[in-house]
């Protein structure tokens, strides 16, 4: 079974994750982002598990969809306070952490 | 069993059979349609669930007509297979799951109600949420509702039962939790889709255990998978399994009904479900959720037929708890003045019988009472609704607000009586066909026990109904739909119906109400309402057993005949003096019902009116019933209580003893150590050293500054970069 095309896909997803996560000023999208690269990720894992014909990717896969989803929770929490206490979620305006 | 020597007739198909999988699949489609476009078309989304359900019923109204035929294409004692499409799903290390469609009698009968009446709710709704801020998001929890029930009608395999369950899981806790604004109604969403929940636990507990059990079998003698249910269906028969392994699963899976189908005592759900939207009550209560649980030991019925030796015994599990929630859910609806919570109470009390039949192996007059009690429900709905659409401005208490309506509201009320009859049971509105049916071949099973709490249950249904129609209908006029307006009144009522009133479009829509005082409601309340009605007339008829053989169409059709798939069952024989018993207890309960309420509604008769107070028995009763039993203070402040609690004290206990202990040794001991390094080695040793690092620290420092800019996408940009170089770093050394 050949698995480029699901490794292509893979790849545009991550790539476009990536282009989101720096680009995007938009905390919400940023979580997006993240998701879509997540999804990348699940995606080799499970094109793999079905070319060695073992169940490991796809224990994998569920994993990262548990954690992702766990990491999701607390990001949108945390956008949320954000956006409680400055009123904005852009992230061009968060830079506390300048050194 | 089918002898080998007879003949098999080749059985017809057809495309509707072949393609039931669509029935599910429009509505899906539709839901989508809605929640992405819905709010820029010109209904608001409302025609495409319309149409998507009005699809829906097109198709399975062609399949029923193609089953038909092919039940008459078979010879009397034939076996009917259902029609069987599967696709692979997924696939996992040599395991391979299958999605698809297994259509039979029993899915048939369900695919035409659920799609009727989720048209008729639909159609309904438009009048009825007419300007409501969450029009367009309603309508698509409606149909993906729809599509979640009718997705688990047609399942083959206990997977896609599992989603179409949950998704209406889901679809309910938005419904009841419509108007969230309202604390009052995201409680009652929550408390439903938690104790759902606790109930479907059983569902995935069962549905494992019967994989793991059966897969072997199955795939051997059968070829399919152990979640096929077919294959389950076979397996439970064939004396294969073992007796502790097949009961454990099918009271796993009876847990799960139990949660779905509100029956005792997971049955506190339900009433409370009341805060959702009327069409949305009359759509849960009738021919949805709550008869997911009911369908699921149906179709699964060999499970259950073989766990609990059901022809063998004279009470069980499934029995036990149909009789219990049969008599205590009749005994609540007494003491409520909500209407539409006595209408709750009486579907819970109606799916006890459903299932006290299943328990009791009167397979088929269960199924038939799944088919009526879906129209006479539905109707009842749809008329509290627009009785307080249009008469009571919008409460529902039938004490405060109600009264003398039968002349304002002629085709609401007649519609009413009808199903009200049908409900009581009486001949020959179809509710006594499937209730009598019932109590009778619970009785030939050997359920005598069973058969003498049905027939109370009768009694106690006949009597609160006729109480909540003499409330609603007869005496005068009270409250709102005597036209007082009182705005008071009509605040703290906004929060039980709509609290969406106080809000732009529909604040007009409310004061035309209080000017207008009591109507009849528009045609798009009216239509549904008949339309049920003549099914609560008519639809016994379909099975009308007192009139023989030939009458019992829906038997012919929908019950699988015996085989190796399904379990021989027997009727019992039809006798008048056995009904004419049961009408008898059912006019006694009207009469003696009507009687009470015009001594103690009308004329306020001395000696009953306020006898619940002066009488200490009684009133013990009913602070129990006012109370429901106080299951609702058990599951929340002791069950939750007790779990809840001691672990909060001994985290507490832990984080002030253990922790903080800890926490003071080790600070001690640091403050002791510390001064000695201070002095020692601070001071002395490192002080020199980091003068001059620091110095050249700041140098590196000015240079690598920029880089810390605080932007987030900086920093991520960076750390993707040297992911980059790492990786082709990686690629190099390894080629």
């Amino acid at each position: 079974m050949l698995v480029n095309q699901f490794l292509f896909l893979a790849a545009l997803l991550f790539c476009i994750g990536v282009y989101g996560v720096i680009a995007r000023k938009n905390a919400v999208l940023v979580l997006m982002s993240i998701e879509l690269i997540l999804n990348a990720v699940n995606l080799n894992f499970v094109a793999f598990a079905l070319r060695n014909g073992n169940a490991d990717g796809h224990t994998f896969a569920l994993y990262i969809i548990a954690i992702a989803a766990a990491e999701v929770g607390v990001g949108l929490g945390l956008v949320l306070l954000i956006f409680r206490n400055r009123r904005t979620i852009s992230l061009d305006d968060l830079s506390e952490m300048k050194g | 069993m089918i002898a080998s020597s007879e003949v098999m007739n080749e059985l017809s198909s057809g495309w509707f059979l072949e393609h039931a999988w669509l029935i599910p699949i429009i509505p899906a489609i539709g839901f989508a349609i809605i929640i992405l476009f819905g709010k820029k078309l010109p209904m608001k989304g409302s025609e495409i669930g319309l149409i998507s359900m009005l699809s829906s019923l097109a198709l399975a109204g062609g399949a029923a007509m193609q089953w038909i035929s092919r039940v008459n294409s078979g010879t009397e004692e034939q076996f009917i297979a259902p029609v069987v499409r599967t696709w692979n799903w997924w696939q996992i290390g040599g395991m391979k799951f299958t999605i698809g469609q297994s259509i039979d009698g029993l899915s048939v009968i369900v695919l035409v109600v659920v799609a009727f009446i989720s048209t008729l709710v639909q159609l309904y709704s438009t009048e009825y949420l007419k300007g409501d801020r969450r029009y367009t998001h309603f309508f698509a929890a409606l149909t993906l509702f729809s599509a979640g029930m009718l997705a688990m009608v047609v399942a083959e395999d206990t997977i896609l039962f599992l989603l179409g369950w949950e998704i209406m899981g889901l679809c309910s806790f938005m419904l009841i939790g419509h108007w969230w604004e309202d604390g009052a109604n995201s409680r009652a969403a929550l408390k439903a889709f938690f104790t759902v929940r606790t109930g479907d636990m059983g569902l995935l507990i069962g549905i494992s255990m019967l994989y793991f059990a059966s897969n072997e079998w199955t795939t051997k003698e059968l070829g399919v998978s152990g979640f096929s249910i077919r294959g389950i269906s076979a397996w439970a028969l064939s004396g294969e399994p073992n007796s502790r392994v097949i009961l454990i699963a099918a009271i796993a899976l009876f847990i799960a009904a139990i949660g779905k189908s509100g029956q005792f005592p997971l049955h506190t759900w339900l009433p409370d479900a009341m805060a959702g939207p009327t069409p949305v009550s009359s759509l849960l209560h009738s021919s949805t959720m709550v008869v997911a649980g009911v369908f699921l030991v149906s179709r699964l019925y060999p499970v259950f037929f073989t766990g609990f030796h059901i022809l063998g015994s004279g009470g069980n599990f499934i029995t036990i708890i149909g009789g219990i929630t049969i008599v205590i859910a009749a005994a609540l609806a007494f003491v409520q003045n909500d209407i539409k919570k006595v209408l709750a109470y009486s579907t819970v009390s109606q799916l006890g019988y459903m299932m006290l039949g299943l328990g009791a192996g009167a397979w088929m007059p269960a199924v038939f009472h799944i088919f009526t009690h879906a129209f006479f429900k539905a109707c009842l709905f749809l008329g509290a609704g627009s009785i307080s659409h249009s008469a009571s401005h919008h409460s529902f208490d039938m004490k405060k607000d109600m009264g003398g309506l039968r002349k304002v509201m002629p085709i609401t009320f007649t519609t009413w009586v009808i199903s009200t009859l049908a409900l009581c049971g009486v001949f020959p509105f179809s509710g006594f066909f499937s209730k009598d049916e019932i109590i009778d071949n619970v009785g030939h099973n050997g359920y005598q026990l069973f058969m003498i709490i049905g027939l109370i249950g009768a009694f106690m249904t006949a009597a609160y109904m006729t109480r909540a129609t003499y409330l609603t209908f007869f005496g005068e006029a009270r409250g709102a739909s005597a036209g007082i307006h009182h705005d008071e009144h009509h605040d703290a009522h906004a929060s039980a119906h709509d609290a969406h009133d106080s809000h732009d479009a529909h604040d007009a829509h409310a004061t035309d109400h209080a000017d207008q005082g009591p109507h009849e409601s528009g045609w798009r309340i009216t239509l549904p309402l008949v339309l049920l009605a003549i099914l609560a007339l008519g639809s016994g008829f379909l099975n009308a057993v007192p009139f023989g053989e030939k009458w019992e169409r829906i038997t012919k059709w929908v019950e699988p005949r015996h085989s190796e798939f399904a379990p021989e069952l027997h009727h019992a024989p039809f006798t008048w003096s056995k009904a004419g018993l049961s009408l008898a207890i059912v006019f006694i309960g009207i009469a003696l019902s009507w009687g009470i309420s015009t001594m103690l509604y009308t004329r306020k008769d001395k000696r009953l009116v306020g006898l619940s107070e002066r009488n200490r028995v009684l009133r013990a009763g009913y602070n129990l019933l006012i109370n429901k039993y106080f299951l609702d203070v058990l599951y929340e402040k002791v069950i939750v209580k007790a779990i809840a609690g001691p672990i909060a004290a001994a985290a507490y206990w832990f984080n002030q003893n253990i922790l903080d202990g800890i926490l003071h040794a080790v600070a001690r001991f640091s403050r002791v150590f510390s001064g000695w390094v201070y002095r020692n080695i601070d001071q002395r040793v490192v002080d020199g050293t980091v003068n001059n690092s620091g110095k050249a620290t700041k140098g590196a420092g000015g240079v690598l500054a920029p880089v810390q800019s605080g932007k987030v996408s900086q920093y991520g940009a960076l750390l993707f970069s040297a992911a980059a170089v790492a990786a082709l770093v990686l690629v190099i050394i390894n080629s």
